[in-house]
């Protein structure tokens, strides 16, 4: 047997015997996940079972090093354990920023001082990470943000107001782009810096969406004492620190893997006459979007793996964010289709509190958040097609 | 799934690649056509393709071929498609090569197979009869007689049927008009007695012909298989076919994609480069993002097949449909983004567009997959 081999018998035992039943069932949205942090309330034991035995095991960042809390697994070791997990409909154990972003860029940017400060307690889902990028006058145009840390001596005075901060009220630390310089371009003069949510001075408002939700804050800052030894980097580094962590996030809003696809749930809503959807253009639609599901779902595992193979995806990324998060428009509004007037009952048990509906609201963010379908447009035509222009 | 290509097959794409831009570009096909060329492609180029291995890409090394399979098959039609190569490929080296390798006995096998994998037997498959593919709608029959068969019939949209040195006909050998199944597949002489072939030259100046079957006898041996197994055949032959479809249009698609981007680069209106507006920037962007996730479709597709997957129809369906979807999107922006040269016969673009929709049609637009992904899907 060859290693690979080894290691897909050894780990198919362990999750065999280490996942819970109960983390064995699909999860139907983000409050059903584990998202750690200080002030996390498990849903139930097996939830918080499975995250310490993964956590143990370095599976809830199998990549990282082992010193880092991960399992310092290769690429295809990797993929296997995604596979074996796949193959048992084990949920993720831990949903974490801090696993997605803020470790990405510490593991390319930081100090191995923060990396061992700040690593191995995201991966056992104890310290909660939000990111602080938008602001109010700084949307689709992130560079032009404005909130100011002032150099102190031994720590950053920092001022402003950060927008769109996913999850802020539930957060422990916050990963923040502020600017340290106001004299050059406004791509220059921006710095990377971590704190704590609960330095004085820090006030997160949740802001109610159109899906009745409320995942994302307004975080005002007001004189929040920073020490300099929490600066990622040096100063004037955070745009390339952000636009690196932006190819993850676009990566990840891309991805559409873990939904049932959108034809059975629409088998289970609206039934079938003689085997079809009785509305034959409805089923054509529905038809589409399974196709261009699976093609785009190919899409993600050729570029990465193109990646993997030495070249880099790049401004890529931007257009698999473009492609993903509209494909998930589609297929919502796919299902509002289907559902008719029961998907648009929006309060009471019947509809499980209008779950439908608001996740259907909640889809037409995802061409917006992490950059607008249009921003990566103009990156896709600047960068990869190299036309002319800004 | 990576779809990464393997040594082999890179090898064979660099071949390709170089082979048809080399001696089979768009030039080629306007000088057929102009010329009102007989044989409709280059009897010359076919040898030539013959000695690359490519007219055997899909037949064993015990019959003359070099088996490499569908991925190298994909990866030469995709050339082809970028070309507009007229060649008889598809006609020849996929659906009867994947015919006789499916369905042929031995004997059929060793006498034909060779000869394919060598250049030296056109052949051609006829299986539509209206303007519309649909096999389960097959009227023609082949009727028992003595120890072989009367076939009556009309086909269309025969790929090369006008100069095939033998015809793959399918006819109805049981059940009714409309039923799914009772298909078979028949080998028969273009000069037996009732066999009419007229030439259609089509929109893409490539070559089909419209078939008359008037009570043509054939023998027992005639048979591709047997009767009952006919079906089978067919849904293979099918599958090679949609396949190789969907890898040419993918590579029809994305040059008349990068034709139209050099393009937008150059043109100056408005005293700027055009590419500079947004609305046309945006325009590019998307296609580029459909043409990439159609590559993603082809190439997993083509490895469905090779893996003998379980669910490769459903995929070869789904690139189909994808890919007819996808290169007729930008065969339409691409004349649009061209402006006026855009309708002119001096630009390629016109002529890729002509070869998408003929390409897009043969073996299923993108609706009949669609119903047939549905259907397979259970909805």
């Amino acid at each position: 047997m060859s290693d690979l081999e080894t290691f897909r018998a050894e780990t198919r035992a362990w999750l065999e015997a280490n996942c819970p039943a109960e983390m064995r069932t699909p999860m139907s949205g983000d409050d059903d996940a584990c998202w750690g942090g200080r002030n996390f309330v498990f849903q139930s034991e097996a939830q918080k079972l499975w995250l310490e035995r993964c956590a143990a095991k370095g599976f809830t960042a199998p990549a990282w090093e082992k010193k880092y809390g991960g399992a310092g697994l290769s690429r295809a070791q990797e993929q296997v354990l995604r596979k074996e997990m796949d193959r048992i409909n084990a949920r993720p154990p831990l949903s974490s920023f801090g696993v997605w972003m803020l470790g990405p860029a510490l593991l390319k940017f930081g100090s191995e001082e923060q990396k061992l400060k700040y690593l191995p307690p995201i991966t056992r889902g104890e310290v909660r990470w939000c990111q602080g990028y938008s602001e109010p006058g700084a949307g689709s145009d992130l560079a032009s943000l404005q909130t100011k840390a002032e150099d102190k001596g031994d720590h950053y005075l920092v001022n402003g107001q950060k927008v769109w901060t996913s999850y802020a009220d539930k957060a422990d630390w916050i990963f923040c782009l502020v600017r340290t310089d106001n004299t050059g371009s406004k791509h220059h003069g921006i710095s990377f810096l971590l704190f704590d949510m609960e330095t004085p001075g820090v006030e997160a408002k949740p802001i109610k969406l159109i899906s009745g939700k409320s995942p994302f804050c307004e975080t005002f800052l007001t004189d929040v004492k920073v020490p300099k030894r929490n600066l990622v980097n040096e100063e004037g580094q955070g745009w390339n620190i952000a636009k690196y962590l932006l190819t993850h996030e676009r990566e990840m809003i891309g991805e559409t893997g873990g939904v049932r696809p959108v034809s059975e749930m629409a088998a289970d809503i609206a039934g079938l006459e003689d085997g079809k959807l009785a509305d034959p253009i409805l089923r054509g639609d529905i038809a589409q979007a399974e196709v261009d599901d699976w093609a785009f779902k190919m899409t993600m595992g050729r570029m990465l793996s193109e990646a993997k193979a030495g070249a880099s995806l790049g401004a890529k990324s931007s257009m698999l964010k473009y492609y993903g998060t509209e494909l998930n428009k589609r297929r919502y509004e796919l299902l509002m289709d289907v559902a008719g007037g029961d998907g648009l009952e929006w309060e009471g048990e019947r509809s499980n509190d209008g779950r439908l509906a608001k996740s259907w609201m909640r889809t037409k963010g995802n061409s917006i958040e992490g950059g607008t379908s249009e921003v990566m447009l103009n990156i896709v035509a600047k960068r990869v097609l190299e036309m002319p222009g800004a | 799934m990576g779809l990464l290509l393997n040594e082999d097959e890179v090898m064979m794409r660099d071949m390709a690649e170089g082979f048809f831009a080399d001696k089979a570009p768009t030039a080629q096909l306007r000088k057929l056509r102009d010329t009102k060329d007989e044989t409709g492609f280059d009897r010359g180029l076919w040898g030539e393709m013959a000695e690359m291995g490519f007219a055997g890409v899909l037949i064993d090394e015990d019959h003359g071929g070099n088996g490499m399979g569908y991925m190298a098959a994909g990866l030469i039609a995709e050339q082809i498609g970028k070309n507009l190569s007229a060649t008889p490929f598809l006609s020849t080296a996929v659906l009867a090569a994947t015919a006789l390798s499916k369905g042929g006995s031995e004997a059929q096998k060793s006498h034909w197979l060779p000869k394919i994998a060598d250049g030296s037997t056109i052949m051609a498959l006829a299986i539509d009869e209206g303007g519309k593919h649909n096999p389960r709608k097959t009227a023609a029959s082949a009727v028992k007689s003595g120890n072989g068969f009367k076939i009556s019939g009309s086909k269309a949209m025969v790929s090369d049927g006008h100069v095939a040195d033998q015809i793959i006909v399918v006819a109805r050998t049981s059940g009714e008009v409309g039923d799914p199944s009772g298909l078979s597949l028949f080998m028969v002489d273009p000069k037996a007695d009732g066999v009419t072939v007229e030439r259609t030259i089509m929109a893409d100046s490539r070559n089909s012909a419209r078939i008359e079957l008037n009570n043509v006898e054939v023998d027992g041996d005639a048979v591709l298989g047997d009767v009952e197994s006919g079906d089978a055949v067919v849904e293979a032959v099918l599958k090679a076919g949609r396949a190789a479809l969907s890898a040419e249009l993918l590579g029809s698609g994305q040059e008349a994609f990068d034709q139209t981007l050099t393009y937008l680069k150059e043109r100056k209106q408005f005293g700027t480069i055009i590419g500079e507006f947004q609305a046309l920037k945006h325009r590019a962007a998307h296609m580029y993002g459909e043409i990439e996730v159609a590559r993603s479709a082809v190439l997993a597709a083509l490895t469905a097949l090779d893996d003998d997957d379980a669910n490769a129809d459903l995929y070869v369906s789904m690139a189909k449909a994808k890919l007819g979807k996808t290169a007729k999107h930008i065969s339409v922006e691409g004349i649009q983004l061209h402006g006026g040269v855009g309708m002119t016969d001096e630009y390629d673009i016109g002529l890729f567009s002509k070869r998408i929709r003929v390409a897009q049609e043969m073996f299923g637009d993108a609706n009949f997959q669609l119903d047939k992904v549905a259907t397979t899907m259970k909805f």
